[in-house]
């Protein structure tokens, strides 16, 4: 397996084997274009995101139980009725020890007999019973703070990329990638029901690095391919493009795969043993962010990139004398064959 | 081992390295004996548990607070916290408006009561003075340096109690008068109960703020027994307006007794430290605070001046307080009719500019909006902790043994590399905390564990270049080299775009996006020096010895299973073995040859091509 995969890296440096990931963009833009209209109309299909409690203001207690303990919601909901009648309390379980219960804004004395009543109910002190309230306001000032940060990021990843790469088109190719990334993201949350909290949206910022990040690593490749001293007579600009990803595509793969070790690990443990909140939220968004990632890196910034050049005069010369001398060279070599008919190359 | 220019630079780049980790181990250990530091990150609230507060400060009107008067906020909200007796409480800002504040432990009502409050500015006359320190305590020490000191001290500030110019001359009084402005303050907080100031209300009460009728032997009682240091001292901000307040000034030096508010702080426009001037202009080569009034708050105080210039000490002296402790009580030294008194007596310049921020800040009474406020229990904490490390744990085996299995006996490298990229940040997250207050956070470890693969994805990007090169046809030795040179560029070019992202939130993002920044970027970080310090390094030495320079098949660098074409001293090699329908990238193949290779293949039997790429399986 080990030596099979080394040998499909070689392969795939050489040009031996070769996936054609520019050529067939067609492809891979309709099936993105499809996977981002599902992501913007699933979420809007089940009526919007699922926002936390961060977002909506309220209370909330989490009860930490011992395992074995008994979790039955019902408690919880009796023991909320007992202080506020009129409550409509939403209760969860969170991985094996916790119930989380939470419910409109409250003040400082009914938080307390709610405490104590969930104390009661479970058969646990006080102490284990945690609150937090949260304005209404905070939800919005950090969705404000999370967007100007998105914003800021971009606008600098994009010069520092058109910086280094000395190309506008390469960074303008990464940044649709990242679009790309964010939407569909947004959209596997949205459409799986998953809350949005801040620690969602932690994770959903780091993606914003990790998809560049992964970009980054291939257009190096790419830029390498198509520098001036490497780009010659037999292959056209699009073919160099494609080369760059191929030779990457065992670093690719190889780091996606340990890139997402970790975060897969958390999001398991973390969520199903623990329901560790903000583990879960932040591996959630990085999980999908991740695969997403590697996939447009691949998928949509190479081609694009390809895409944008091609139309470039002097690369469309260039790319007409190429076609041209690979049609008069197998042309030449047809001729060849015929004279060899008995050792023909063609089979 | 050959000692070539290569392999001195990995030598010493190792040594730097070492140096690092030892002198962070050093000066942590000095801290450790030395000072406060401790040998284990401090953990955040939600590890540790604790209340976690945030607020939104705003001014009493409605409009947004500037960076300077938020940062006058946390001032006050710090002295507000101290006072309730809450060590290592946390206070910062966050965004524009917020502040957050950290308090290990269950809080208690009153604490946060007095957290929430507005802050305010109040001018009141001093009816009395005296040490803040216990007067026994002070004679019981006194043969003592410290007794001298503190007494010595204590007459510092009588002293310093200041000496205002009077600068201001024609201004017509006009308005109101002061006992009309101090009735009106009474107005204010009429039902504030005063059973426990009940008894020492004189009766029926003064009418001027100034009066010394306020003092009634109940009171002077009080005032008496009051030290600075003692639990009444710490909660003097809640005293109703139109009574007298007993209190110290910000050092606990100096108590004073004073009248009710006679002016409240929100007439002062400006404050400013500057030089003070004579009267010809010239200047007097001593900081002082230069305050200016508004049209109202000029003719109230020039009836106040009028009143208390040549009074006798103490009542010629006039508190400015903020938040319920004195900031200064200068003497009034002249009558001050234009609304700009200024403050002079002994300021250096940053003390001088310290008092022009309070007033200026605190003239603008601040409001405080509990945006969110959270009690975390310390077993949650803990066992979150435990997941996150146990997941972390897993993760980085999993991540071990995937680059054993692609990597072969390169894997070991990447544990290497990540075990000292792991004792680095474990140090300089201890010593952030120790110089910084640096605290860990469940999103913290969420960044770490992170940024497991981000850092062996560097050095995935550093193999793959390196078996890059070897296909290429280079010598193990130079194939590291020039690997190296490529793969180090991609490194820091993708390191300095997730390094942006770490910093951009760290600067911009509220909450606990802040400590997952914080861990993101500094694990950055640490992926470069680790690999240029060490991985870097560490293969140059290693591609000198025989297993790895003969291309052993567990090496993960064998060339043969590489497929290189060019293999030492012109021993050519066909070139890699094609499938009957790979026609199309034969040729391609064939194109990447150069003219020798291609004389080569040309004369070599096709059988053995076949042989070679098989390889070897270990």
């Amino acid at each position: 397996m080990a030596r099979s995969f080394a040998e499909f890296g070689n392969a795939l440096y050489t040009g031996e084997k070769s996936i054609d990931f520019v050529g067939r963009r067609k492809t891979w833009y309709v099936i993105s274009i499809v996977l981002i209209v599902l992501s913007i109309a699933g979420p809007l299909l089940r009526g919007g995101f699922t926002f936390g409690i961060e977002f909506t203001g309220g209370s909330q207690f989490q009860v930490h139980l011992s395992d074995g303990q008994d979790r039955d919601p019902a408690i919880a909901e009796a023991a909320v009725a007992e202080v506020l009648p009129s409550s409509a309390p939403r209760v969860t379980e969170l991985g094996l020890t916790d119930v989380r219960v939470q419910t409109e804004a409250l003040d400082d004395a009914e938080n307390r007999a709610v405490t104590d009543a969930l104390a009661e109910g479970y058969g646990v002190t006080a102490d284990e019973v945690t609150y937090s309230y949260i304005g209404p306001a905070w939800g919005q000032d950090i969705t404000k703070q999370a967007i100007i940060a998105l914003v800021v990021f971009i606008l600098f990843a994009a010069l520092i990329m058109a910086i280094y790469f000395r190309t506008w088109k390469m960074s303008l190719a990464a940044m649709i990638a990242l679009f790309h990334d964010l939407v569909i993201t947004a959209g596997v949350y949205g459409i799986s029901g998953f809350e949005i909290t801040p620690a969602a949206m932690i994770g959903f910022l780091t993606i914003l690095g990790y998809s560049l990040y992964d970009t980054v690593v291939v257009f190096d490749k790419i830029r390498e391919n198509t520098a001036p001293g490497e780009l010659n007579d037999r292959r056209t600009f699009s073919e160099s493009v494609n080369l760059g990803v191929n030779q990457t595509l065992v670093r690719s793969i190889n780091t996606s795969v340990v890139a997402l070790l970790p975060v897969a690990s958390i999001l398991f443990i973390g969520a199903f043993v623990l329901g560790a909140g903000t583990l879960r939220d932040i591996s959630l968004a990085l999980f999908i962010g991740i695969l997403v990632g590697a996939y447009s890196t691949i998928f949509i910034a190479a081609p694009a990139y390809a895409h944008l050049r091609e139309g470039e005069d002097a690369i469309k010369r260039r790319d007409e004398k190429v076609l041209r001398l690979r049609a008069k060279q197998e042309h030449e070599q047809a001729e060849e064959q015929e004279q060899t008919e008995s050792e023909s190359m063609r089979g | 081992m050959a000692s070539t220019p290569a392999v001195r630079r990995a030598r010493r780049s190792l040594v730097f390295l070492l140096v690092i980790i030892v002198g962070l181990v050093g000066l942590i250990t000095l801290g450790v004996f030395r000072s406060d530091a401790t040998w284990t990150p401090k953990l955040a609230l939600d590890l540790q548990g604790g209340t976690q507060i945030l607020l939104a400060a705003e001014q009493t009107d409605g409009q947004a607070v500037s960076g300077e008067q938020l940062q006058q906020a946390v001032s006050i909200i710090r002295q507000r916290v101290d006072a309730a007796g809450v060590s290592e409480a946390e206070i910062t800002t966050q965004g524009n408006q917020n502040i957050s504040v950290s308090i290990p432990g269950k809080a208690d009502e009153a604490t946060l009561q007095r957290i929430e409050a507005s802050a305010k500015l109040d001018f009141r006359p001093v009816l009395s003075m005296g040490f803040g320190l216990n007067v026994e305590d002070l004679q019981g020490e006194e043969t003592t340096a410290e007794g001298t000191d503190a007494t010595a001290e204590g007459a510092d500030v009588a002293a310093d109690g200041t000496d205002a110019t009077a600068e201001g001359t024609d201004a017509p009084a006009e308005g109101t008068d002061a006992a009309a402005e101090g009735a009106d303050a009474a107005g204010e907080g009429a039902d504030a109960a005063d059973q426990d100031l009940g008894p020492v209300d004189p009766d029926p009460l003064p009418e001027s703020a100034g009066d010394l009728a306020w003092i009634t032997p109940a009171l002077q009682q009080q005032f008496d027994d009051f030290t600075c240091d003692s639990e009444a001292a710490l909660d003097t901000r809640d005293q109703p307006a139109d009574r007298p307040l007993i209190t110290c000034d910000e050092s606990g030096t100096a108590k004073y007794l004073l009248g009710p508010v006679e002016l409240s702080g929100d007439v002062i426009t400006d404050a400013a430290a500057q030089m003070g001037t004579t009267q010809t202009g010239a200047t007097t080569g001593e900081w002082v605070v230069q305050i200016t009034m508004n049209r109202e708050g000029a003719d109230t105080f020039g009836k106040i001046s009028t009143r208390l210039y040549g009074a006798p000490e103490p009542q010629n002296q006039f508190a400015f307080v903020l938040d319920g402790r004195v900031l200064s009580a200068p003497t009034m030294q002249g009558q001050i009719l234009d609304g700009r008194p200024s403050i002079s007596g002994g300021f250096t310049q940053d003390s001088a500019k310290a008092l022009a921020d309070q007033l200026k800040f605190g003239a603008l009474p601040i409001d405080f909006t509990v945006q969110s406020q959270e009690d975390i229990s310390a077993t949650l904490g803990t066992s979150q902790l435990g997941a996150g490390l146990l997941a972390g744990l897993i993760g980085l085996l999993l991540v071990v043994v995937y680059s054993m299995f692609q990597y072969r006996a390169l894997g070991t490298l990447t544990i290497a590399s990540l075990a000292i990229a792991g004792v680095l940040t474990y140090l300089l997250l201890t010593f952030f905390s120790w110089r910084q207050g640096y605290r860990l956070s469940l999103a913290g470890v969420a960044g770490i564990i992170v940024a497991v693969g981000f850092t062996a994805d560097s050095f995935i990007v550093y193999f793959e270049r390196i078996r890059d090169a070897l296909r290429d046809g280079f010598s193990i030795e130079s194939a590291v080299e020039h690997g190296w040179k490529r793969a180090f560029r991609t490194v820091l070019a993708s390191d300095s775009v997730n390094l942006l992202a770490a910093v951009i939130l760290f600067i911009l993002a509220v909450g606990n996006v802040k400590g997952f920044a914080f861990t993101l970027g500094l694990t950055t970080l640490v992926d470069v020096i680790v690999v240029a310090l060490f991985t870097h390094p560490m293969m140059t030495l290693l591609a000198r010895t025989r297993f790895y320079r003969e291309g052993h098949p567990a090496s993960g660098l064998d060339p043969k299973r590489l497929g290189a074409v060019y293999r030492g001293r012109a021993q050519f090699r066909e070139p890699v073995r094609t499938g009957k329908k790979h026609t199309r990238s034969q040729r391609e193949a064939e194109r990447r040859q150069t003219i020798a290779e291609r004389k080569a293949a040309a004369s070599a039997p096709s059988a053995e091509s076949v042989g070679a790429t098989t390889g070897k399986e270990s």
